[in-house]
């Protein structure tokens, strides 16, 4: 193991503290670059942004995700490999090719607007990429196989029985969702949605490609601070800020469910 | 057993008894279309792959293989491809002999601290890949590595560990260890011991973590961003400048390509799985 952690120590954890120690010395010790992030009403505006992404995707992943779920946990053994294999699928392919599909999809001459006018619903072209909406949904699309393999694996492990009991008992349809299903899935939920939205925080591809300039979230900041205006002290600052908020999340997820979760979210 | 039966008969005459295995037809719906929003995108890049290698078109108005013709012609693509099988190829190996030595001191070790030593090489999962970025642009600037396949090297193997550290230790937890020391008593020495004994035990784990790790490596694009330089160009890195700042009319080929990766990566994950499984059941 101890090559194992020399690696790491050497290979990631100093890289990363070059960038904190980068991040407080210019040369001298100084917090200006953190006081001009939480000051300047721009990055206030793309860390709402950020969050408001992040929610949207996330939440709009764990209701596709835990549909999905609930439909696998009770479908024949041949449906439900049926939709396995495409869920691993789309998990599979590259995320550049199925950002770039949602380009070719959603744009200005793309097929749903294509579609739109084909059957006269439009006029003129929705205007659908490089807004809000195109984040999200390119976001989501990448999401729900995150969400919907854990909360499937939880649903695996919970005997069905408990919900004839509920309606024995008198419990309707409704009752036996809320009160039994529901509560039985959510540690699948918590585990798929806290890292599904650690991940919606420092996302970079999906807004850089899908979204507009009003749709730059955090980590495309840093990009352009970095490689267009050469300002690594500052960009260092933000990394840190958002490596400190990813943390932070991370530290809810292992406090509630254990990081031995994380696993579930990638498993075959 | 006719338990079904039964507790029809004693719940609510009144009440239509609701079976928990049903799928209601808006469930069906809902989920279809779900699938079919995961995968169509993609798989209509498929049809515009044999269209015209001149202009993006949907639908296409030709069927030919220019656009793939083109991409294999191409000396900048190709070696883009070579530098990406490249590097995924030596990121998979040193992070699958890294993640074995690893998941043996964590499966096997017994010692303080294992919570937060797991934690700690589990970590570079969850760390924004922008913040890599940055972190690898200073440290292999400071170095001379920007530009070069070992840079990109050293910056995936890290991120990769955790991806082929849970699959083999997830292998290594169901081993017996027993069987090392059998083979140790019979005169073999602890190298023998791993390559004839537990290696053979472990390796479908091994193999899906070397899978993961080169397909994490392969597809990788923000770190690339940052440490490529013009020298060490990957395929993801080409992509994102094509699809960013140029029209490029062959990109549906590529995603065809990366389509079919996928496909295959997919179906060797599934053998390796269904192996292990099996394995499992016979003990």
């Amino acid at each position: 193991m101890t090559p194992a952690l020399v690696a790491l120590l050497a290979l990631f954890a100093y890289p990363l503290s070059r960038i904190l120690i980068r991040s407080l010395f210019d040369p001298n010790f100084t917090l200006k670059h953190y006081i001009y992030f939480f000051k300047s009403p721009l990055y206030i505006r793309v860390m709402w942004i950020t969050f408001e992404i992040s929610i949207l995707s996330t939440g709009a992943s764990l209701v596709i995700g835990y549909i999905i779920a609930y439909v696998l946990r009770r479908a024949k053994p041949t449906v439900r490999n049926v939709f396995l294999m495409c869920i691993m699928l789309s998990f599979m392919v590259s995320l550049l090719v199925r950002n770039y599909s949602w380009i070719i999809v959603l744009q200005r001459n793309g097929v749903v607007n294509l579609i739109l006018k084909y059957f006269g619903l439009i006029d003129h072209p929705l205007r659908l990429l490089h807004c809000k909406f195109s984040v999200v949904v390119g976001m989501t699309h990448i999401f729900i196989p995150y969400i919907a393999f854990p909360i499937y694996s939880v649903m695996m492990g919970t005997d069905l029985n408990l919900e004839k009991a509920a309606q024995n008992l008198g419990a309707s349809r409704w009752q036996t969702f809320w009160k039994v299903t529901f509560p039985l899935s959510l540690p699948g939920i918590g585990a798929g949605g806290l890292l599904v939205f650690i991940m919606a925080l420092g996302f970079f591809i999906t807004p850089a490609l899908l979204g507009g300039r009003k749709e730059q979230m955090i980590s495309n900041l840093i990009q352009i601070q970095v490689v267009d205006l050469l300002n690594w002290p500052f960009a260092s600052a933000m990394s840190i800020i958002l490596l400190i908020v990813t943390l932070f999340i991370f530290y809810i997820y292992n406090r509630v469910l254990g990081y031995e979760r994380l696993w579930g979210g990638v498993r075959t | 057993m006719g338990g079904r039966e039964d507790m029809k008969q004693a719940g609510n005459a009144k009440k239509k008894w609701h079976d928990p295995l049903h799928i209601g037809w808006p469930l069906w719906l809902v989920s279809g279309a779900s699938i079919f929003f995961l995968l169509v995108p993609v798989l209509l890049l498929v049809p515009m792959s044999f269209g015209s290698a001149e202009l993006i078109e949907f639908p296409p108005t030709k069927f030919c293989l220019d656009q793939y013709r083109k991409f294999f012609s191409h000396p900048m693509w190709q070696g883009a491809v070579l530098t990406s099988l490249q590097v995924a190829a030596l990121t998979s190996i040193a992070s699958t002999i890294l993640g074995v030595l690893a998941s043996m001191g964590l499966v096997w070790g017994n010692f303080k601290a294992k919570g937060i030593i797991t934690g700690f090489i589990l970590s570079p999962m969850i760390v924004p890949l922008i913040v890599l970025g940055l972190a690898y642009y200073v440290f292999l600037a400071k170095l001379g590595l920007i530009g070069t396949k070992l840079g990109l090297v050293i910056a995936y193997t890290p991120l990769t560990l955790p991806f082929s550290v849970l699959p083999i230790s997830a292998t290594l937890k169901g081993f017996d260890r027993t069987l090392e020391d059998a083979a140790m008593n019979l005169g073999a020495n602890r190298l023998q011991t791993f390559i004839k004994v537990t290696m053979p035990i472990i390796r479908p784990g091994v193999l899906t973590g070397a899978i993961f790790a080169f397909m994490i490596a392969f597809d990788e694009v923000v770190i690339a961003l940052f440490i490529c330089g013009s020298t060490a160009v990957t395929l993801p890195k080409k992509m994102w400048d094509v699809i960013r700042y140029e029209i490029e009319p062959m990109l549906p080929a590529i995603s065809t390509l990366l389509l079919l990766l996928a496909v295959v990566l997919l179906v060797s994950v599934g053998l390796l799985q269904r192996r292990q499984a099996k394995r499992l059941e016979a003990r």
